[in-house]
C-alpha cells in the first residue's frame, strides 16, 4: 500500500488516535481511585503539618488526621456555625469556594486537638501564584488570634524560587504572629525585608527571587483571612476558651462531645 | 549487543556530540530545573526513560509511518509516555509527582526528544535506537546535574538541600549569590560549561 495515499495517512492517524485515547482512558480509569486517595492524604498531610503535627508513616496519615481533628465546621461570614456534619470541611473545594458570590460562600473549618488538650482551628486558604494556584492552611491558637503553624502548597511554582513557599523554613515565620492588633482585625502580611505594613498588620519576610508568588501569599492569605474575622473573634471574646477546662485531661470520648460550637 | 556503531549510538551524546553542549537543545529545560540538584535529577531520569521508550516505539514503527505526519505520530508518541509516566508518579509516588509538578509534562516540549525521534529513531533499528534515547538522555542529565550543583552551591549553600557551606564562612563575610538561583544565570553556566568544553574539544571549535 503506498504510505503517502491520503487513505493510509487517515486511517493511519485515526487508527492511532484511538488506540492511544482508549489506553490512557483504560489507564486513567485504573489509576483514579488510587489517585484519589493520594491526593485526600497530601491534602491531610498538608493540614497536619500546619499543626506541626507528622503522620508516622504514609499509611497511617488518615488515622493520625482522624485523631487531631475533630470536627469539621461551616461557618457563614457572621461566625456562626452552619454546618458541622463529617468532613464538611475537609469536602470543600476551595478552587470553586472561593468563586462563589460572599453571601452563599461558607467557611470550612476544621477543629483540632493537640496531645497536650489545647484546641487549634485550621483555616484553608486559596489564591495565585506565578504560575498556577497556591493554597494553604493556617493552623489558629484557640484565642482566634494567634497563628499557631502554617503550611503552604503550591501547583507549579518555580522550584528553588517560588516552590520554597512550601518549604518549612518560611512557613515557620508565620508562626506567633497576631491576626489582630489592638483588638482589630489587621491580617498578617508578607513583605520584602524592611518594608513595612502601612495599617501596622505583622509581617513576615518575602522570599528572594519570588517576588509574585510572595505578592500572592500575602495577597491569598489578605483575601482569605478576612472572612473569618467574625469567627474568629468570637474565638477570642471567650466563646472557644470553655473547651480548654474540660479538655485539659486526655483526650476522651466525654470531652470530644462536651465541645459545644461557640455560638 | 554492542558494537562499535551501538558504542557510539551510546557514549558520542555523553561528550562529543552531547545534545546540550554540542546541539544546543533542551535548553529551555536545563533552565528551569536546575535552581536545584533533586529535580533536575529526576526530571533527568524521567528524559532518560521517555527518550529511551520513544525511540524505540518510533523505531519500531519506522517503516509504517506515513512521512508526511510522521512528526504528529512522533508528538503523539511522546505525548502518550509522557502522560502514563506522570499518571503512575500520581498513583504511586505522589510526593516525586508533586515535586515535578508542571516539568514532567514540558518533557513533552523537550527538543531533545523531537530531535533524536526524527534524526535517530526514524532510521535506525529498535536496539541502537534504544542505546541512544538511553545516551542522549544521560548526555543531557549530566549538564543539568552541573548546572544545578554549581547554582545551588553557590546560590544557597546547599547541596540536596542540606547545608554545606559552613557557619564560619557567612561569620566571615560571605554571602550566598541570590543572582546564581535566578534563571539568566543558568544560560550564563551553561554558556561557561559550553565554552570549556569546546576548548577541551578542538574539532568541535567552528570558525
Amino acid at each position: 500500500m503506498n504510505k503517502n495515499s491520503n487513505t493510509y495517512q487517515i486511517l493511519y492517524a485515526a487508527v492511532m488516535v484511538l488506540l492511544v485515547g482508549s489506553m490512557l482512558a483504560l489507564i486513567y480509569m485504573a489509576l483514579k481511585p488510587k489517585q484519589n486517595e493520594n491526593i485526600a492524604n497530601d491534602t491531610r498531610k498538608q493540614i497536619l503539618s500546619a499543626l506541626h503535627i507528622a503522620a508516622p508513616s504514609d499509611e497511617l496519615v488518615k488515622e493520625t488526621y482522624e485523631k487531631y481533628v475533630i470536627q469539621d465546621l461551616l461557618v457563614d461570614s457572621e461566625g456562626n456555625v452552619v454546618d458541622s456534619t463529617d468532613n464538611a470541611a475537609f469536602e470543600v473545594q476551595m478552587k470553586k469556594n472561593v468563586k462563589l458570590p460572599d453571601a452563599e460562600r461558607k467557611l470550612p473549618v476544621m477543629k483540632c486537638k493537640m496531645d497536650d488538650g489545647s484546641v487549634k482551628y485550621v483555616l484553608p486558604v486559596y489564591g495565585a501564584g506565578l504560575w498556577g494556584p497556591i493554597w494553604g492552611y493556617i493552623a489558629m491558637n484557640e484565642d482566634g488570634n494567634t497563628i499557631y503553624g502554617a503550611n503552604f502548597s503550591h501547583e507549579g511554582e518555580t522550584p528553588g524560587l517560588g516552590a520554597r513557599i512550601a518549604e518549612q523554613e518560611f512557613q515557620e515565620l508565620f508562626r506567633e504572629k497576631h491576626l489582630f492588633v489592638d483588638g482589630e482585625y489587621k491580617g498578617v502580611a508578607v513583605l520584602k525585608k524592611g518594608q513595612k505594613t502601612t495599617n501596622g498588620a505583622e509581617q513576615v519576610d518575602a522570599l528572594t527571587g519570588a517576588t509574585i508568588t510572595s505578592l500572592g501569599v500575602s495577597d491569598m492569605l489578605a483575601d482569605c483571612l478576612y472572612r473569618y474575622e467574625a469567627f474568629l473573634k468570637k474565638l477570642g471574646s471567650g466563646g472557644g476558651t470553655q473547651c480548654t477546662a474540660d479538655a485539659a485531661p486526655a483526650e476522651t470520648i466525654e470531652s470530644e462531645t462536651n465541645d459545644n460550637q461557640p455560638e | 549487543m554492542l558494537s562499535k556503531k551501538n558504542k557510539e549510538a551510546l557514549f558520542n551524546p555523553l561528550s562529543k556530540d552531547n545534545p546540550v553542549l554540542v546541539q544546543i537543545l533542551g535548553i529551555c529545560s536545563a533552565l528551569a530545573v536546575t535552581a536545584s540538584l533533586e529535580p533536575a535529577i529526576v526530571m533527568g531520569i524521567s528524559v532518560i526513560c521517555v527518550l529511551a521508550f520513544s525511540n524505540v516505539i518510533i523505531s519500531f514503527l519506522r517503516k509504517t509511518i506515513p512521512t508526511n505526519i510522521r512528526i504528529i505520530v512522533q508528538l503523539v508518541v511522546v505525548a502518550t509516555l509522557v502522560i502514563i509516566v506522570q499518571q503512575i508518579l500520581v498513583a504511586y509516588k505522589y510526593d516525586v509527582s508533586k515535586q515535578l509538578s508542571v516539568f514532567i509534562g514540558l518533557i513533552i516540549t523537550n527538543c531533545i526528544l523531537m530531535g533524536r525521534l526524527e534524526a535517530f529513531a526514524m532510521h535506525n533499528s529498535p536496539w541502537p535506537s534504544f542505546l541512544d534515547g538511553i545516551g542522549n538522555g544521560l548526555g543531557y542529565t549530566i549538564i543539568l546535574v552541573i548546572v544545578a550543583f554549581i547554582r545551588e552551591l553557590l546560590g544557597t549553600g546547599k547541596l540536596f538541600g542540606f547545608q554545606v557551606v559552613p557557619q564560619w564562612c557567612y561569620d566571615h563575610g560571605y554571602e550566598n549569590n541570590g543572582l546564581m538561583i535566578l534563571a539568566p544565570m543558568a544560560l550564563i553556566t551553561v554558556g561557561c560549561i559550553i565554552w570549556v568544553h569546546r576548548a577541551h574539544n578542538k574539532e568541535l571549535q567552528e570558525d
